[in-house]
């Protein structure tokens, strides 16, 4: 008999009347994970979603991509077995004997939905948990916070299984709306992305593409850093803007010192608009207050004054330690971190402003034709789905 | 118009190499180890291809081990003599441009316990003999010098290296990957123990290579199995792959110097050219390099910048080594050659082959001409 694997979600269950959008959406997201592994079944009954695999080999495979998963806090691999109380203790020895044999304390907890079974749940606890005792001298019983949890389940079939494995967490996909995220290709980026839709937001993604001064590798890297996004959030569209031109404008008109709050300003107003037509309704970015100059309060002023949606940037208060430990925890730093150069330094002032005063941004910018420039990138844009 | 400028990372294949390949695969696919018939005449190809490789170099069929190409001929040479002759000392000498293959064999032979010494270069790109004269004791067992730099394309004198080697005794291993098919070698007058050549820098296909070792060296295998290529490579043999680029060889070593002089006049067409119309341009490679290999700076343009402007235009080459362009951003070779780091920061390796045409190079001069005093502008 194959094992199963078992899903608990926990925030979704606070949403009263609203709980079976939010539970059809996390099973519709699974589903979607899943959709490359062998046939399965998949039903859900009281805040636990049934997986059911065919093909026994393709459990380990459906766990990993679970743990992606926004919405699910447990996962649980069960082994099953016949509902009799030696086959239920031997299928726990054959396949546990090792974190058994680790542990010093353990408690049963049995579970019982087939209510002809011969036994109840106390009772079940009481003889499986002798039985592990008898067999595991090394074991004592802990009710309070025992190194290990033995579950028992009667249903249809039995099953055993021990303690949980951890979730992705947060809420599912698509159950929060629709933003836009600036994606660069460093570290900081993806993460934002991570931990905005990590509640539930679904993403669509914006780079700025300033062949020949960013190369074909670059851009390349970022579709993979989407592609690994992507794996959490489902699918994600990224839009790729020309903006060498762009460049080019800002480089030749605008005083040097103003160069970069110039460009971010502009990929704020493209992002805007694309985001507009893509139904989202927020903007997300990587920023970090003081990170560099054109993170500075005063900058990050400068660069909000050029949109009206929301701009949402969960990095804020984070130091770089802390962005890189959660990007090696998503998987996106080794991306990340790929040295393609990004020749954009070709368009970094050497002095920039720190501490820019908007009348004077808006006056370089304004020598520009803003609205052609816009229309122009916009109209260039290319969509790739990853 | 497409024009491939980076033939000392890798060249175009000659159609009839191509076809050896296929038509090998297709009908002659048998292990040359199998005792049938079909077995025999695999054999029988194997040994026809060592023949036309051996007689490139001048040396003798029973002196050719195929391997997969100059990575691992450089590493078969390095640490199988070492481990091989352990005994006759414990100092091993190169200088500080080879190519990685051998960087990174020095490198672990060190962590092995042997003692390690790099030679500097001088501006000129080629070893500083003084330097390398005083660095040679009673305990040396080896040097290692590659007869072109793929970088800048500077011609080490082999033959003084050679004289070093003799007068005390050592071995010398020379990675000639770059000059094969380039220089005439003949290892019977070169002066050296070991020489790692490459099919895919003459046309042949990549992933197969030889090293020549000159009969009574000592060497000890790093591969282990089948004993094939007499125990120094086991593995079964890519006769495909040897197939072509023994014919990869048979017609470049025909053309060896027509396509050396054509290479010359492209280069010099190309680096006068420039020179002529475009402000500041800085040729790093030496007077006297290798036909193949013009390096050449515009200071003020972003090499990377200017890799990308080129192939926005048809036009492929490299930023320092292809192989090594991966991990640094800047040439360990040029910065070698203690030049300015604005030279080092906009060098750009054109590498030419006989493929190449005149009006390719003009081609490729007239988009330069555009091109870079609109860079220069742009990153003032």
């Amino acid at each position: 008999m194959n094992r199963i694997v078992l899903v608990r979600y926990g925030e979704i269950i606070l949403k009263g009347m609203n709980r079976p959008v939010f539970e059809s959406l996390l099973v519709k997201n699974i589903k979607k994970a899943l959709k490359d592994e062998c046939p399965m079944s998949i039903h859900w009954a009281q805040a636990t979603i049934y997986i059911e695999p065919e093909d026994d080999s393709c459990v380990e495979s459906i766990v990993e991509k679970l743990k992606r998963v926004f919405g699910i806090v447990s996962i649980v691999v069960a082994y099953p077995a016949a509902k009799d109380i030696d086959e239920l203790e031997q299928t726990l020895a054959d396949n546990f004997s090792a974190e058994l044999s680790a542990a010093s304390t353990f408690k049963v907890i049995a579970k019982r939905s087939d209510k002809t079974f011969h036994m109840t749940s106390p009772q079940i606890c009481e003889e499986i948990g002798g039985r592990l005792l008898e067999r595991f001298p090394n074991l004592s019983v802990d009710v309070h916070s025992p190194e290990v949890n033995v579950y028992v389940e009667i249903r249809e079939t039995g099953y055993v299984h021990l303690d949980r494995i951890s979730g992705a967490g947060g809420m599912p996909s698509g159950s929060n709306g629709k933003a836009m995220l600036l994606l660069s290709g460093g570290i900081d980026s993806p993460v934002a992305g991570y931990m905005i839709g990590k509640r539930g937001v679904q993403l669509e993604a914006i780079h700025f593409f300033s062949y020949p001064y960013t190369s074909d590798r670059a851009k390349d890297k970022v579709l993979k850093l989407g592609k690994i996004i992507a794996g959490y959030t489902g699918s994600l569209k990224v839009h790729i803007v020309p903006f060498t031109d762009i460049q080019l404008q800002i480089r030749d008109k605008c005083p040097e010192e103003h160069l970069t709050l110039v460009m971010r300003r502009f990929m704020m107003q493209i992002s805007q608009r694309i985001a507009e037509k893509r139904g989202c309704s927020a903007l997300i970015t990587g920023e970090s207050i003081g990170q560099v100059a054109s993170q500075t309060m005063g900058a990050l002023a400068v660069t909000d004054d050029a949109v009206t949606m929301p701009v949402f940037r969960p990095l804020i208060g984070m130091d770089k330690e802390e962005i890189v430990e959660i990007s090696r925890k998503i998987d996106t730093y080794e991306t990340s971190i790929l040295p393609y150069e990004d020749c954009c330094t070709v368009f970094t002032p050497r002095h920039p402003s720190t501490k820019p005063k908007l009348a004077k941004v808006l006056l370089s910018q304004n020598q520009l034709d803003i609205e052609r420039l816009i229309d122009e990138a916009v109209e260039g844009t290319e969509i790739v789905e990853v | 118009m497409e024009v491939y400028l980076d033939n000392s990372a890798t060249t175009r294949p000659y159609e009839e190499a191509a076809k050896a390949v296929y038509d090998t695969m297709l009908s002659c696919y048998a292990n040359p180890s199998s005792l049938h018939r079909m077995g025999k005449t695999a054999e029988d190809l194997l040994e026809d291809c060592r023949k036309v490789i051996a007689s490139t170099v001048y040396g003798t069929p029973d002196e050719i081990y195929f391997t997969s190409g100059g990575t691992e001929s450089d590493n078969l040479a390095l640490i199988g003599y070492c481990m091989a002759n352990r005994r006759k000392g414990n100092r091993i000498i190169t200088q500080r441009t080879e190519h990685a293959a051998v960087l990174e064999t020095f490198a672990y032979l060190e962590q092995n316990g042997f003692e390690v010494v790099y030679v500097d270069i001088t501006p000129l790109g080629t070893p500083d003999m003084a330097m390398l004269a005083s660095s040679i004791n009673e305990q040396t067992l080896l040097l290692s010098f590659m007869y072109v730099n793929n970088e800048n394309g500077a011609i080490f004198p082999i033959a003084d290296i050679a004289a070093l080697a003799k007068a005390a005794k050592c071995a010398l291993h020379v990675d000639a990957v770059q000059a094969y098919g380039k220089l005439p070698i003949n290892v019977r007058t070169l002066g050296a123990d070991l020489l790692s050549i490459s099919s895919h820098k003459i046309h042949g296909p990549n992933g197969v290579g030889a090293l020549w070792v000159k009969k009574g060296t000592r060497l000890s295998s790093i591969v282990f199995g089948g004993k094939q290529e007499k125990g120094m490579r086991s593995g079964t043999e890519n006769l495909a792959g040897i197939a072509g680029f023994a014919k990869a060889a048979e017609i470049k070593f025909a053309n060896l110097d027509s396509d050396a002089q054509k290479m010359s006049e492209l280069k010099e067409r190309l680096i006068s050219n420039l020179r002529g119309k475009i402000e500041n341009v800085v040729v790093n490679s030496p007077e006297d390099s290798v036909c193949s290999v013009a390096n050449i700076s515009f200071p003020g343009v972003k090499s990377e910048v200017l890799l990308h402007v080129l192939e926005s235009n048809g036009i492929y080459v490299s930023t320092g080594s292809a192989c090594n362009s991966k991990k640094n951003k800047f040439s360990y070779v040029l910065s070698e050659m203690k030049l300015r780091a604005d030279v080092i920061d906009s060098a750009i390796r054109f590498s030419l082959s006989a493929f190449n045409t005149q009006d390719e190079i003009d081609y490729v001069c007239k988009v330069l001409e555009r091109e870079i005093p609109l860079l220069r502008k742009i990153m003032r």
